[in-house]
């Protein structure tokens, strides 16, 4: 049986930064997944992260995939592919079926980084073909370039909810609508207004009455939901839809943890049962480590730190770096880690109403229940100012850990501070030059530059879009504000697609100077 | 946890919803689960064992969660509440042709 220093069971964001670690402190480390591919769930993500530089923010989740799998090569880390791992046992001997066969192996340390299962929920007609979990639709759009549907209806408004449902529009799919049972959105503000401003609607406190159809998906019913989790009669709304998306929270994986004798908690502020761990990632069991999704819910950048935390302590466990070592590594880890544990959105604010910002603006009820931030509400943010000239217009209204606006800025107009979930501002007095980076950079596509003042009577928006085809200098179209209303014709001024801009380009549009403020997407064309 | 089994957890009633699929990979349905609590089956691991629920081709990925809710709802408790089911080799479904083959050893040895 071959042995090695560390088994490392899944090749996600977690598993692939922990066999890196691992390997650059020189231990012998194999990576099991049952996917014939790297990457976990990595690949699918073709968004910018949030985060700060070392979150890896702003870069897209798939190029993120592709530096860890150049990284574990160069550990000289083993990535075995269509390997299932079936059982994990005592003295950490692990089952594994490869090909028609089951094999064995062995390791002082393993590192169970088996990611997540999408949630589902009953309702009259989910077993129909159409109803399919968010995960799977973005699999089948961003990994094999299969549309989901032609129009999909999306329950949970979570951020995968929302992240999907943009993902969806960006593969030419129509979103009826998004609805959650929730009273208010449950995702990022900023993922929510960026779908809302294309025209989605949004149903809080609803859900799924039924899927309608025979023998696959026609349609979907959905109700208000009352006080006490009942439908409220009377309050049905159908939508004709070929494809029902269910975007209703994830699972931890966490069998092999509970087989392999880990103490477990069911702890709803993970999501589910996890093995319980300390702070470097250690389960009850001396030598078996836990990381990612499987230790509780969150982004794909904790997974990746806590990965390398686990990684560095299993090459302590083993003696290949001393404790002093250890400490000074995941300090810097640690310290990233809990960055992107604060904020709004944190776990241990998980089902708390927040009313206010940490700078005591008042948080949006527009934005929470529709979507979008109303016009009378979008002034009372710092990043939104208005001045003559070009200027950036950072719509951020909640805390959460993300500054790259800061740091791109080559004229540091946009402010964050240190701390890292404080709501951007824009310095008046500092001239922007225009340049286009703190659009193209912003993961929420908040932030857009409005020029007012050059042509008397019109203003000049420049905005994030990243959909086909990507429109050209002269095109007709019409300029939606942020709840997806035309709000009048335009034509595109100029279209920007720079190397720095990650395929995210910047197209400016004329509209009436009245109305630079309300402007917030270009839309070819709007139903009437 | 041990729960008490003699709680009265009252008559089995017919509901709307009973026809519902909740393990779609046994074809096991919301009324059958229902009753089989109202039998005495009170946690996971009884249900499974007495229906297959789970024990299909997605090995309770999909309706885990649901079966959950729907013993607590039964016994007027939380999901949180019902003990987990036993986990245990194979972790997936696994033909018994390759179960045959397990060669005790590890690949390219």
């Amino acid at each position: 049986m071959k042995r090695y220093d560390l088994i490392v069971i899944g090749a996600g964001p977690a598993g692939l930064s922990a066999a890196i670690e691992a390997g650059q402190q020189g231990l012998k480390v194999i990576v099991f997944d049952e996917n014939a591919k790297p990457g976990g769930q990595l690949f699918k993500q073709i968004h910018k992260f949030f985060g700060s530089k070392e979150h890896k923010a702003k870069i897209r989740g798939f190029r993120i995939g592709e530096e860890l799998l150049k990284a574990a090569a160069e550990a000289g880390v083993e990535v075995v592919l269509n390997a299932v791992v079936i059982g994990l046992y005592l003295e950490k001997e692990i089952t594994v079926r490869m090909d028609e066969k089951v094999y064995h192996y062995k390791a002082d340390t393993i590192i169970i980084a088996t990611g997540a299962t999408e949630n589902m929920i009953a309702f009259e007609g989910w077993t129909l073909p159409g109803v399919i979990g968010a995960g799977a639709a973005q699999t089948m759009m961003n990994l094999h370039g299969v549309m989901p549907g032609q129009r999909i209806f999306m329950l949970g408004s979570g951020n995968v909810g929302l992240v999907v449902s943009y993902q969806l529009l960006q593969a030419g799919c129509e979103v009826a609508a998004i609805c959650d049972a929730a009273p208010r959105i449950g995702g990022y503000g900023v993922h929510a207004a960026k779908v809302a401003r294309y025209g989605v609607p949004f149903y809080t406190r609803h859900s799924i009455i039924k899927a309608e159809g025979t023998d696959r998906v026609t349609g979907v019913t959905i109700g208000e939901v009352g006080p006490n989790w009942k439908f409220v009669p009377g309050t049905e709304k159908h939508f004709d839809v070929d494809t029902i998306c269910l975007a209703v929270g994830l699972s931890p994986m966490s069998q092999l943890a509970q087989m392999a004798g880990c103490a477990m908690e069911d702890n709803p502020k993970k999501a589910g049962l996890v093995p319980t761990i300390d702070e470097y990632g250690e389960t009850s069991v001396p030598g078996i480590f836990a990381a990612g999704d499987v230790s509780g819910i969150e982004e794909a950048s904790a997974a990746m730190i806590e990965g390398r935390i686990a990684g560095a302590a299993a090459a302590y466990r083993l003696g290949y770096i001393t404790l002093e070592s250890l400490e000074e590594k995941t300090a810097a880890m640690k310290k990233a880690l809990s960055s992107l544990r604060r904020g709004m959105f944190a776990p241990e604010n998980r089902g708390k109403r927040i009313e206010k910002t940490e700078e005591g603006c008042d948080i949006s009820i527009n934005l929470l229940e529709k979507g979008y931030v109303a016009a009378d509400e979008i002034t009372r943010y710092p990043g939104v100012t208005a001045k003559k000239g070009i200027h950036p217009v950072v719509e951020c209204t909640q805390n959460i850990p993300c500054n790259p606006c800061q740091d791109v800025c080559p004229k540091q107009c946009i402010k964050i501070g240190e701390d890292i979930t404080a709501l951007p501002r824009v310095e008046e007095f500092v001239e922007c030059t225009g340049c286009g980076l703190c659009v193209a950079a912003c993961p929420g596509q908040a932030i857009f530059l409005v020029n007012s003042g050059e042509t008397p009577g019109s203003a000049y928006v420049t905005l994030p879009y990243e959909f086909l085809p990507i429109p050209k200098a002269g095109d007709k179209g019409y300029a939606c504000d942020r709840s997806g209303h035309a709000v009048c014709e335009t034509e595109v001024v100029t279209v920007k697609s720079i190397s720095a801009y990650d395929k995210t380009n910047l197209v400016t549009i004329k509209v009436p100077v009245e109305l630079a403020d309300a402007a917030r997407a270009y839309r070819r064309e709007v139903k009437a | 946890m041990i729960r008490d089994r003699s709680k009265d957890i009252g008559e089995y009633r017919p509901a709307s919803d009973d026809d519902m699929l909740i393990c779609r990979c046994e074809e096991v349905t919301k009324g059958e689960i229902r009753r089989a609590i109202h039998d005495g089956m009170y946690t996971l691991t009884e249900i499974r064992r007495y229906l297959r629920v789970g024990m299909g081709l997605c090995q309770g990925q999909t309706c885990t969660r649901l079966v959950k809710a729907i013993i607590a709802s039964e016994l007027g408790t939380s999901p949180a509440e019902t003990k987990p089911a036993t986990a245990r080799a194979p972790m997936r479904p696994v033909e018994m042709k390759v179960m045959a083959k397990d060669t005790g050893g590890s690949k390219d040895e």
